[in-house]
């Protein structure tokens, strides 16, 4: 939630990494949003073209061409160093987490197919977070939803607060933050 | 030739656990046949029309097949493949 609120109105994202087969959630990390304009153009033109190849037929908003307001992506280079990070550690996504800035924190038809998607693994817990003011707070006043993949649908899953999960530093910026 | 391709998570169960293996191939296409061939279940996930499917990235040692001629981009024996979800949704 620390992180969306400070990414709002773009749309937060990252992982959160566990020991593989576990269901720990360890380590938050933080993922540059490729739909965000950065201070790097030609950083920028990559990531539009990936981004514009995914999205596909998701191409709009509530009629709006989609910007890091209404989207967000994981930048290739990046995703790719850190799962060879978590690969050296050991370790694996427990959780994918993003936010929803201009509505509540429900899966997309955009966010079904990609969490469907051939390379993705239904046993990742896929959090949803909103950032709206008309948000309905679901987990200690916010709204903060989890998502997992059974025989090839989406469902929504309970959100239990658990004290003995404290995340790991992962960066200067990087406070725990529970919910 | 040897190459060492990287399994995401969920297509592991096709390599009976492994996280990586090896294929041979002088392309991308061509790796993803050997690897169908010899473990089943990575063709039709991976390709979609002829191209590699929307939510997949393929980087071939570290670079994102995508901007290096995607299915056709060349593989040389000693590189490193990694298949990994390409992720992106929104509002």
């Amino acid at each position: 939630m620390k992180h969306a609120r400070e990414e709002d109105p773009h749309e937060a994202c990252g992982i959160i990494a566990g020991p593989e087969g576990t269901e720990r959630p360890d380590r938050l990390i933080r993922m540059i949003n490729a739909a965000k304009p950065s201070d790097d153009e030609s950083a920028d033109q990559r990531r539009r073209e990936e981004l514009a190849e995914r999205r596909g037929e998701h191409d709009s908003y509530d009629g709006e061409k989609r910007t890091s307001r209404t989207e967000y992506g994981f930048d290739s280079r990046e995703w790719f160093q850190v799962t060879r990070e978590l690969d050296s550690r050991d370790e694996w996504p427990v959780v994918m987490y993003h936010s929803h800035t201009p509505r509540g924190a429900t899966p997309s038809d955009y966010d079904v197919d990609n969490m469907t998607g051939p390379a993705s693994d239904p046993r990742v817990h896929y959090v949803i977070v909103s950032t709206w003011e008309g948000a309905t707070p679901t987990v200690e006043g916010h709204e903060f939803r989890s998502f997992h993949i059974v025989d090839g649908s989406v469902e929504e899953e309970e959100v239990s607060v658990v004290e003995s999960y404290m995340f790991a530093h992962t960066g200067a910026d990087d406070v725990p933050d529970r919910g | 030739m040897a190459i060492t391709v990287s399994i995401p998570t969920i297509l592991r169960t096709h390599t009976g656990g492994e996280k990586s293996v090896e294929a041979s191939g002088s392309t991308v296409s061509e790796i993803i046949a050997d690897l169908d061939a010899k473990h089943g279940g990575f063709k039709d996930r991976l390709v979609k029309d002829g191209s590699l499917h929307r939510f997949v990235n393929i980087y071939v040692n570290d670079e994102d097949v995508r901007f290096a001629g995607g299915l056709e981009a060349p593989v040389s024996d000693g590189d490193s493949v990694t298949i990994l979800p390409a992720v992106a949704g929104g509002s």
